[in-house]
């Protein structure tokens, strides 16, 4: 609001220099940043209440030390890799492949515009998608060691679960935005039910569900590299056992070649995603 | 023009994305290959899942049946180390984001400013929050100084590309307009980037806010503090009631600052 504005009751003598905000403005301003400088002193000191400060300063010492360690990187090391790598690969794919097969009734019983009911039905598939979601797939990779065991089947299983809220999401988002127009062609022509999503609905979401897709497969190869990290395959168990025995120079090394995978598949999925669209 | 043409009597869809039919063919022989080499590959012990669908349908009882009593001390332990160590992070992260983020747009820095910043944040987001964690805790010490480290690290990342990104996006004339009036370095930060940018600035901080929080709730399984450490410790001793609960308190916690930094966002801009 600018201070030109002039409301009955307001003064009518202003000052000559031009400000960025009314005072009022400026006050509450001052007052939300206070609050928040009280609320973080407050929080800090909350939760460094039992941190050892000892341990703190001695961190740049350790950080050269683990440093030191890791340099150079043991090459030697990349063989032995390979095979943890294809499985990381393999969980991303076939978690990909599972949870998008998974979200794709979610999506068409959660878009307002496909859903049978919007009452009964609507509600559920949009709190499978929000119970995904939130929960992060380490999380799921925790409970499903704990259920069926460490291996890939509960990463690949991890994988697809955390993919349905946000493939479900994307896509029923994409189906409600889908035109109208097209849907009523169809349905004109005495198309059932199903032929409508097939004929109206799915040519139109079909760039978008492809492109969502692949951004999964691309968040998916970067989850799955530290699932192994809970017992859930992959080459995050490789990391594991070396942290464990302090072989900071193979840490290096998987490090590196994480970096470089998900690098790969960053750029793999940016390009098709840009053919699609 | 021929009267006579003969007209296909049914139409069928034509192929949308692959429309050489050399790869419609090839690309399903492609993946069905691909498929038959990585099914190949897992080891999956039947013998194992199936015992543990008895496990997992205790879990599931315990989802429908938690217990929040006999193990709230921890839990609540958990949650406030987990949601002090989001908004700490999230404030640092923020304050530090925002001289990398006008440092990472072109527009306004000098181009070796502009590749030391891009650098910090292209750094910052390559870097998975678990294995930052996994370093700071080595060198800090396991607790929740470590978890905010590495919540305000990934932040730096996160906020600093999305703002410079801003940035560059923000209108030239308005920069010029106040660049003609004379103002220094400062003041034209002040007057033409900081209006234009500041709704989408906090907009992020509170994304980062929401996102911070369910990392918080995961990089307690490396030892940096927070509900993860307390989720991890029921899931080992098999208390499935207690894991359950606080994946609940985690679930309805994550979907009210998703719902009220949604609001809040919609509401400042």
């Amino acid at each position: 609001m600018s201070a030109l504005d002039t409301r009955p009751g307001e003064p009518t003598h202003y000052s000559q220099v031009w400000t960025f905000r009314t005072p009022r403005a400026r006050l509450a301003l001052w007052a939300g940043w206070l609050a928040l400088v009280a609320l973080f002193v407050w929080c800090w000191q909350v939760m460094n209440a039992n941190t050892l400060w000892i341990f703190v300063t001695d961190a740049p010492d350790q950080a050269v030390d683990i440093g030191s360690r890791m340099f150079p990187p043991e090459l030697a090391y990349l063989p032995e890799l390979l095979m943890p790598l294809w499985d990381t690969l393999n969980i991303a794919t076939l978690g990909t492949l599972g949870g998008v097969i998974l979200a794709v009734p979610v999506a068409f019983l959660a878009a307002r515009n496909t859903t049978p009911s919007a009452l009964l039905v609507r509600p559920v598939a949009l709190f499978v998608i929000v119970t995904s979601r939130s929960i992060n797939s380490l999380i799921w990779a925790l409970l499903l060691v704990a259920i069926i065991g460490p291996g890939l089947l509960a990463g690949i299983v991890a994988i697809a679960l955390r993919s349905i809220g946000f493939v479900g999401k994307l896509l029923y988002e994409a189906i409600e935005e889908s035109e109208a127009g097209q849907i009523e062609a169809v349905t004109a022509t005495g198309a059932g039910r199903a032929q409508v999503i097939h004929y109206g609905i799915v040519p139109q979401v079909l760039p978008a569900f492809w492109g969502i897709s692949m951004f999964r497969w691309d968040i998916n190869i970067r989850e799955s590299t530290i699932l192994g990290l809970v017992g859930a395959g992959g080459i995050g168990m490789k990391l594991q056992s070396s942290i464990d025995t302090l072989a900071w120079s193979q840490v290096a090394t998987i490090l590196i070649l994480i970096l470089a995978t998900v690098v790969v598949s960053e750029a793999l999925s940016a390009r098709v995603r840009r053919a699609l669209i | 023009m021929t009267p006579n043409v003969s007209y296909p009597r049914r139409w069928k869809r034509p192929p949308q994305l692959v429309t050489t039919r050399r790869w419609r063919l090839a690309l399903p022989l492609l993946i069905l290959a691909y498929l038959i080499l990585a099914v190949g590959s897992l080891e999956i012990d039947v013998g194992r899942v199936i015992e543990g669908l008895e496990r997992g349908a205790r879990f599931v009882q315990g989802f429908l049946q938690p217990d929040f009593v006999s193990r709230w001390g921890d839990i609540r332990q958990g949650l406030i180390e987990s949601l002090t160590m989001t908004l700490t992070a999230t404030v640092v992260g923020v304050l530090v984001s925002v001289p990398i983020g006008i440092g990472a747009a072109r527009n306004l820095s000098p181009r070796p400013v502009y590749l030391v910043c891009r650098s910090i944040v292209a750094v910052s987001r390559s870097l998975q929050e678990i294995i930052i964690a996994i370093f700071l805790v080595a060198m800090f010490g396991f607790g929740p100084f470590a978890g905010f480290l590495t919540l305000a690290f990934a932040s730096i990342g996160f906020v600093a590309k999305l703002l410079a990104d801003d940035i560059e996006e923000a209108s030239a004339s308005q920069l010029e307009a106040i660049r003609a009036t004379g103002a220094s370095g400062w003041q034209l930060i002040h007057y033409a980037v900081q209006p234009q940018v500041m709704p989408r600035l906090i907009g992020l901080s509170l994304y980062r806010l929401d996102i911070n929080f369910r990392e918080s709730s995961v990089i307690g399984i490396v030892g940096a503090g927070g509900i993860g450490a307390t989720l991890n410790t029921a899931i080992d001793r098999y208390e499935y009631d207690s894991a359950g609960a606080i994946l609940l308190i985690v679930i309805a916690i994550v979907m009210l600052t998703e719902y009220g930094s949604s609001y809040l966002r919609k509401f400042l801009q």
